[in-house]
């Protein structure tokens, strides 16, 4: 026998080995393997449980936070607006009328969804994992197949612990080439984005590939991962390699001993075959990439920092146009002009982007022997709590502080700006989370994205900076 | 879930392209814990004023557009975040039908399974429908999902895409759930090969 096996794609040998169901005519029954839930995208779907009788499946692949609308100034419930507030205590209910282990707003190992399922151990190589969230796209870092889910579908995967699903297409994104010192994960992602738009992902599934990518560490992949729902995308992954299991080698709910070297070895097995076909190829040299910042009102509205921002005059689609017009009054920013050295009142580092211990890290680096410039407030947010004591034992929250920052308790915090930590209206700021959308941040306020490292020199100069300035030597 | 036959409705127009679901719902509005009472953030970053009143430059807001159910709009409808409160605002505030020529995935799952249906159509159809709302913004397309067609007042019938279970579970006003718990015994007998 001499039969030729058709390679596969890290997408399509998780999707396969996930398929519980096919019929012509139905969407394929996918099984899920890990279900993330938090406090805002979930009562409608615990509530129709309980319309229809029905139970949590597997309360053993359930596992819930609250991080949307928690308070980052105190862990009390007691700070929290009254909405806010029976939204959280709805969670706990929920949780605990289900059987589904909650890591509660006074839990050590609390934190926002995207960082906590890495930190535990929980996201692993080769699952399939679904979140009422469309940040659900980090887990994808993995190798696995992660995406944000409605809450009817939230309900369907508690109820059964499937999903109903058409497979998408596949797009490999090959970024080559050695980053320069100052340019980041985020960098890269932002220029993706600005390169395909928003809307350039849709339908696909992507996989990210090349020189740069295996070069990145753990979190640094999860920065990328994370925003490809910005580019429209189902879901981001990226192969498991050494870098991935020496991550996840010891976490608390990863395997131990015998089964953990049986699941490296299956893990191995996932990378995409040699010659498997995407549905797209496109790539990226990121040897030249310089920091980028979003001057708009789309993620995929970013330059490089020293670029100009785009007239609407030179684009001749008149609806590109119309969009880049509206975008401009809304940010009240002028066409043709730089942002490198456009003042900000603002200063969020944080989000389930980029809020990690290496990002806290060198922010913290950056920022060390300086203070934030006068008028500017920098609000740092660690992505859990694990990530807030270990940048304490770093002394980081120190140098924080000192330079003049408000250091804080994990959540989402400004990034979605839903407990309280908000800009006012006009504000403008630089901000490591996904998201520059009108009123994201607060109705009213103005985002550019950028990463910590930009987020950390802006906020020392008091206006958008490179950050490769503060990186002499 | 309501079920979607056919609809007769004048065309509310938004021609932005890239509308994200932060847009359609702000997340201040999303600390609710059932789906009622969100058709008053619908689109509440542009609908109000400074002030809080009706913007009333806005088509939502504005008179003549009070009974419509088809919202025309730009490309990528419903971008960004996975809120299903989006659609349960649109279908709140009386919208039954999306027309664009394209829309996010997640946003489009979430629309089919609140009686809500994404219609994507061709470019030329997309501008003619544009011309259309402003030459007679009072005309009524006919949308019919049994044979998939928008029927223009020009007598032109614009047919489009579906999937045939989102279409079954739409006509009979039927929860996909339902489907999903009818194979049990798949997804039992998966879970023995596995676990």
């Amino acid at each position: 026998m001499n039969q030729t096996i058709k390679p596969r794609t890290l997408f399509e040998k998780i999707w396969d080995s996930h398929l519980v169901h096919e019929e012509p005519g139905s969407p394929s029954v996918l099984y899920i393997d890990l279900h993330l839930v938090h406090e805002v995208t979930s009562p409608q779907a615990f509530s129709g449980l309980r319309a229809k009788g029905l139970q949590v499946r597997r309360t053993d692949r359930t596992v819930a936070t609250m991080d949307h609308s928690t308070p980052t100034k105190e862990l009390s419930l007691n700070i929290v607006d009254a909405m806010g507030a029976r939204q959280l205590r709805q969670l706990q209910a929920n949780c605990k009328d289900f059987g589904i282990h909650l890591y509660d707003l006074d839990d050590p190992l609390r934190g926002i969804v995207h960082i906590m399922g890495p930190e535990l151990g929980l996201t692993q190589p080769g699952l399939t994992i679904v979140c009422g969230d469309s940040h659900t796209s980090t887990h994808g870092a993995f190798g696995a197949l992660a995406f944000g889910i409605g809450t009817s579908e939230v309900e369907h995967v508690l109820a059964t612990q499937s999903l109903l699903q058409y497979r998408p297409k596949t797009m490999r994104v090959d970024f080559e080439g050695e980053l320069q010192p100052g340019v980041t994960a985020k960098d890269m992602i932002l220029a993706l984005i600005a390169k395909i738009g928003v809307g350039g992902g849709t339908g696909y599934v992507l996989e990210y590939a090349g020189s740069a990518v295996r070069n990145l560490s753990m979190e640094a992949r999860m920065t990328l991962c994370n925003m490809s729902i910005e580019a429209g995308a189902r879901a981001g992954m990226i192969a498991p390699d050494e870098t991935t299991f020496e991550y996840l080698a010891g976490r608390q709910h990863a395997p131990q001993g015998a089964d953990w070297d049986a699941a490296v070895e299956r893990w191995r097995q996932l990378p995409s075959d040699p010659g498997a076909h995407y549905d797209a190829v496109i790539t990226l040299d990121v040897s030249q990439l310089a920091p980028m910042v979003t001057y708009g009102t789309n993620p995929g509205m970013g330059v490089e920092i020293d670029q100009l921002v785009p007239t609407p005059a030179a684009q001749s689609d008149p609806a590109r146009r119309a969009a880049l017009e509206k975008a401009l009054a809304y940010m009240d920013l002028e066409p043709g002009k730089s942002l490198h050295g456009h003042p900000v009142d603002v200063v969020f580092i944080g989000s389930c982007t980029n809020s990690r211990i290496s990002d806290l890290r060198a922010a913290a680096a950056l920022i060390k022997g300086h203070k934030v410039a006068e008028g500017v407030r920098l609000l740092v947010v660690p992505g859990s709590e694990s990530i807030r004591r270990q940048a304490e034992a770093e002394g980081l929250d120190i140098i924080f502080r000192q330079a003049g920052g408000d250091w804080r308790f994990a959540g989402c915090s400004m990034c979605i700006a839903m407990n309280g930590d908000q800009l006012s209206p006009g504000q403008y700021a630089v901000s490591t989370s996904n998201r520059n959308f009108e009123g994201r941040q607060g109705a009213g306020g103005r985002t550019f994205l950028a990463s910590p490292l930009t987020a950390a020199a802006s906020a020392i100069a008091g206006k958008v900076t490179d950050p490769r300035e503060y990186m002499i030597g | 879930m309501q079920s979607f036959t056919t609809l007769t409705s004048k065309i509310i127009p938004l021609p932005n392209n890239d509308v994200d679901t932060d847009q359609i719902i702000p997340a201040r509005y999303l600390k609710v814990t059932d789906k009622v009472g969100l058709a008053e953030g619908l689109f509440a970053g542009w609908r109000y004023l400074a002030d809080g009143s009706p913007d009333p430059e806005f088509p939502i807001n504005q008179e003549r557009y009070q009974n419509a159910q088809i919202l025309l709009t730009g490309d990528n409808f419903g971008c960004g975040s996975s809120r299903e409160h989006a659609p349960w605002a649109m279908a709140g505030w009386g919208i039954r039908a999306v027309i664009s020529t394209s829309f996010a995935d997640i946003f489009r799952n979430n629309a089919l399974k609140n009686g809500l249906l994404p219609i994507v159509v061709d470019d030329a159809t997309h501008t003619s429908l544009f011309d259309l709302t402003e030459e007679v913004p009072l005309a009524a397309v006919d949308i019919d999902l049994a044979s998939q067609t928008v029927s223009l007042p020009s007598g032109e019938k614009v047919f489009f895409e579906i999937d045939p279970f989102s279409k079954t579970c739409l006509i009979g006003g039927v929860d996909q759930l339902g489907y999903l718990l009818k194979q049990e015994d798949k997804i039992a007998a998966f879970e023995a090969a596995r676990d």
